[in-house]
């Protein structure tokens, strides 16, 4: 019998080891192929330009720049503005065995390839197309928008052709469901029809990055030009679109009548477009046809500047010209004085024919993205400012819930991911953001977190859920249980929750944690109070 | 030129208000759900003489723009009157909506502001403007009226965040340039426990987790900016308030299952009702501002039932508020601020509703170094608009200054903006003909 449990020991140790071996050594690299990475001499050209722009300006301002950051807080970067959540120990290894040159380049790549790419700018770029609410019931597909929206980024539809989609596509908003822009805005209160008005400030502010809404009342009374004429002519572009049993289409010559303030009676508005009127075709295709034409020129350049802007700030939590969906038309703009880095995008992404991707490696490759947020010298808000150091900038709501999924696993969480394993996060991940509070459209204030966020993260379910004994699911036992030694186990927890390994005083700190017998716990309970301590960090909760 | 319509008949002093606090504390049954804590503040507090006690501000936030027609200022017979009848109040000639009958009878205790203007008729940039005094500004955000209470008064001997929002309303009151740390804490109907205030974990192990948390965050505070903790993150801060509040007895205050049924039905057993319970509990343990939320008004179709319908939870919570804090000798402590983004339109449109009217709408105001009785301004009979030339228009920032001045705040003080540029507290000018002491 004890040759039977000797034997049944040795078997369960050896099968241990081997898990061990398999989850906390490096996973096996694919073959080093060719980088992926094609840099043309105008991409080379490009990244120097927005370069040699934040040079000037930090020469102007006299501000001495950060070092670079390592590659690992680049690679936490990247992963969360372009999927949402942090690395997975698994990329980690991955990243970290491919060659130095060309280990950032090939790392955006790999992202961009991944569903996650797809399925998070989708969400981010709807909250500014038709908001956080749900829309109208039946006839707005929220679901099925951002889905095809997904679909489109992935396989990098020029942005000005999506675009054209979102204006004037028409059909059901199931098999067309573009056409969910227009039927967010349908009012169920009323007329049950495209609301035109909300439609016109919607497209002035996602695609053009201008707020004309205040006009819609009245004449702009705080110094600027735009008349209320000009937000209803703009509104007029969709007054034939129309809400039916096939879904949206266009009644040609349907015509939009407004009362203006102080009128006497309702005229009928004409379609015209409140700036740069010569990109306007005078015929051809719908009033919508003809919008989106105009907005997607590739002259009309508030377009372009619109998804610079935006973009920047997915990435990297700030915008370059704040608020994110307000660049000035005239002012300083007008001239052509734009803050560093934004023309020479804005100019490469038209002159790419509207390449998203393109777009996106070549802001992960400026200096100002890859420039750390501290220094030996003093870091100042000053160069905060002038992106002389990485902004400090709080992770959005679904940007904490992804890295808390991906902490607790030591694998890639994503498309391939099991079912079940999906469905849990997905319940979870709706639970976790509507009490920790959704950002909305306002995702890109400057807030800090507040005492509920915190109670939520120090006691909430969720964090406890995902930290707590569990061999299957959670990584804070495994590494416990498998980890060969303390300090490898200690280093595998700050991978796998920060994205870097610990320094001498924090591994020492930890060791000795692991090691004395003042608190009560077990080995598990010591991992588990770790990881709650990494999830619990500044670090973990912000951008940097 | 009617500066004044009335100036108070009555008193405004019931008896019960010549009580002396202890008095009514010991008072038994009907006030034995005051938390142990509540009482012992409450207590200490009158040591001191009631002016030397911190001041304190409620609320009330009618979301959606309330109709001075159907609430404050009804015109019963006109075209612009609709539906509503209006019925006498505790002040001789004053009379105001027969949605309000128990405020009528607490008039005596209020002031009145039928004369409100401002420029904003959209409802994001409006709340920002009643709720700071300024109109909205792309280069900053300016703090609410809560936010600069808190950051002006002392925080000795409260544990729990000192300016509450219930309910908060889609744009909820913000610490601005004066920082995060001053944002209204959110919470929403006051029954039952705050959630995530348990510990998961004993007290030993939990104390071992915050020391790890003490290392993390040196390490990532090495090398970067020095002032990230204090202008931006206030993450070990906030780790810090939510610790000291898991353990505090002042949790209590937040909620209101121990009230008995009596008193919580004179608020009304509404949601509504019960965040102004709470209310007053908070401010009884020291909460500063307490903002609680009143959704619905924003009638832009079949505007006489639904306007009705706030009136009446309006009604019932406002006059039990005023009522309450006159009782527990908090009146004189507490402002009392009752409004929303703007008034409707005197207009009734073709949906029988009406629209954003920010030319001339009513704001109510009770409490400490608020005068009682005054009505100021009136509204013409045909609803035209309140011009600064005409009918005395109060502007908002005279409501912010008129509230400042009450609560002993310095209104010519500048702050200093992290842009580097001085901000005056306030812009607008006190309202004297409603301030206690002028």
């Amino acid at each position: 019998m004890w040759l039977k449990n000797i034997a049944f020991i040795a078997l369960a140790t050896v099968v241990l080891a081997s898990i061990a071996n398999w989850l906390l050594s490096p996973p096996k690299v694919e073959a080093v192929d060719d980088p992926h990475v094609v840099v043309s001499d105008d991409f080379q050209a490009t990244q120097e330009a927005v370069d040699a722009q934040f040079h000037e300006v930090w020469k102007a301002r006299d501000l001495e720049p950060a070092p670079q950051a390592d590659d690992l807080t680049i690679a936490r970067r990247i992963s969360l503005g372009l999927t949402g959540s942090i690395p997975s120990l698994e990329e980690i290894r991955l990243l970290e065995n491919r060659p130095e040159e060309d280990r950032l380049a090939w790392w955006v790549n790999h992202l961009l390839e991944d569903r996650r790419y797809g399925d998070y700018m989708a969400e981010r770029l709807s909250r500014a197309y038709v908001g956080t609410e749900n829309g109208p019931f039946l006839i707005f597909r929220k679901r099925r928008f951002v889905t095809w929206l997904s679909d489109q980024l992935m396989s990098n539809r020029p942005y000005n052709e999506l675009t054209q989609d979102l204006i004037a596509e028409s059909g059901l908003w199931t098999d067309h469901p573009a056409v969910n822009f227009i039927t967010a805005t349908v009012d169920q209160d009323g007329t049950k029809e495209p609301d035109v008005a909300r439609l016109a400030g919607r497209v002035t502010r996602a695609f053009l990055a201008t707020r004309i809404d205040c006009v819609q009342c009245h004449d702009d009374n705080l110094g600027g030009d735009l008349k209320q004429t000009d937000f209803h002519e703009l509104a007029s572009f969709f007054s034939e679109a129309q809400n039916s049993f096939v879904g949206i289409m266009d009644q040609e010559g349907k015509s939009y009548e407004y009362k203006y303030l102080h009128a006497e009676e309702e005229t009928t508005v004409p379609a015209q477009v409140p700036f740069n009127q010569h990109l306007l075709a005078e015929s051809g295709g719908t009033l919508r046809d003809r919008l989106a034409g105009w907005v997607t020129h590739p002259e009309n350049k508030p377009f372009a500047r619109a998804l610079v802007n935006r973009v920047w700030a997915v990435m990297t939590g700030r915008p370059l010209v704040e608020p994110v969906d307000n660049i000035p038309l005239n002012g300083s703009f007008e001239s052509g004085n734009y803050p560093a880095g934004l023309d020479p995008l804005v100019d490469d992404f038209i002159a790419h024919n509207f390449d998203l991707k393109r777009l996106i490696r070549l802001i992960a490759a400026t200096e100002a993205f890859q420039r750390d947020s501290r220094a030996e010298h003093q870091i100042t808000a000053q160069h905060e400012q002038a992106w002389a150091s990485y902004p400090v900038t709080r992770l959005r709501p679904e940007q904490i819930i992804g890295s808390i999924n991906q902490a607790s696993s030591l694998s890639t969480l994503n498309a391939d991911s099991h079912v079940l394993t999906k469905l849990v996060t997905f319940g979870e991940t709706n639970e976790f953001l509507k009490r920790y509070g959704d950002a909305g459209e306002d995702e890109f204030s400057m807030d800090g977190g507040t005492i509920p966020q915190r109670l939520l993260m120090m006691n909430g379910n969720l964090v406890s859920e995902r930290t707590k004994q569990n061999f299957v699911r959670n990584a804070a036992t495994r590494i416990s249980q498998l980890s060969p030694d303390n300090k490898t186990g200690i280093e595998t927890a700050f991978l796998c929750v920060l994205t870097r390994r610990p320094t001498e005083h924090e591994l020492e700190h930890f060791v000795h944690r692991l090691e004395s017998d003042e608190v009560k716990s077990n080995r598990t309970q010591d991992f588990e109070d770790i990881y709650w301590a990494l999830m619990n960090c500044t670090e973990f909760a912000w951008n940097h | 030129m009617k500066r004044f319509q009335h100036l108070l008949g009555p008193e405004g002093c019931g008896s019960l208000g010549h009580f002396s606090r202890r008095t009514l504390l010991g008072a038994g049954a009907g006030l034995a759900w005051l938390t142990p804590l509540s009482q012992l503040l409450a207590a200490s507090s009158e040591e001191k003489s009631s002016s030397g006690r911190p001041k304190s501000v409620i609320v009330l936030w009618m979301q959606g723009g309330p109709s001075q027609l159907e609430t404050w200022d009804p015109h019963p017979g006109k075209m612009i009157g609709g539906d509503t009848k209006a019925i006498d109040t505790s002040v001789q000639g004053l009379q105001i909506a027969d949605t309000m009958p128990r405020t009528a009878e607490v008039m005596h205790e209020m002031s009145l502001l039928r004369c409100v203007t401002s420029k904003e008729g959209d409802h994001e940039r409006a709340t920002y403007n009643m709720q700071t005094g300024y109109r909205p500004d792309p280069t900053l955000i300016h703090p609410s009226i809560g936010a600069i209470l808190c950051h002006e008064l002392s925080a000795e001997g409260v544990e729990i965040p000192r300016h509450v929002s219930i309910f908060p309303s889609a744009f909820p009151s913000r610490g601005g340039f004066l920082g995060n740390q001053y944002d209204a804490f959110k919470m929403y109907d006051p029954t039952g426990p705050l959630p995530d205030l348990p510990k998961r974990v004993p007290e030993d192990r939990f104390q071992a987790r915050l020391g790890d948390l003490d290392i993390l965050e040196s390490s990532f505070a090495q090398g970067r900016r020095f002032d990230l903790e204090k202008n931006k993150t206030l993450h070990r801060k906030t780790v810090d308030r939510a610790t000291t509040m898991m353990t505090s007895d002042q949790i209590d205050a937040f909620n209101i299952d121990g009230v008995p049924t009596e008193i919580k039905e004179q608020f009304g057993d509404t949601p509504f009702g019960r965040g102004c319970l709470c209310a007053t509990q908070l401010i009884e343990t020291g909460v500063r501002c307490v903002q609680v939320t009143l959704n619905g008004w924003d009638t832009h179709a079949n505007n006489h039932e639904l306007q009705s319908a706030r009136a009446g939870d309006l009604d019932a919570a406002l006059s039990a508020t005023i009522k309450h804090l006159k009782e527990r000798d908090r009146l004189e402590d507490t402002i009392v601020l009752c409004g929303g983004e703007f008034g409707r339109t005197p207009k009734i449109n073709p949906a029988a509703g009406r629209d954003h009217w920010p030319h001339g709408f009513s704001v109510a105001l009770a409490g400490g170094g608020i005068r009682k009785g005054v009505v100021l301004g009136e509204t013409d009979p045909e609803g035209e608009k309140i011009t600064p030339e005409t009918k005395h228009a109060v502007r908002v920032e005279d409501i912010h200054a008129t509230i400042h001045h009450a609560l002993g705040i310095n209104i010519d003080k500048d702050y200093q903006t992290p842009i580097g540029r001085p901000m005056a507290i306030c812009q607008g000018t006190a309202i004297s003909e409603i301030i206690a002491d002028a």
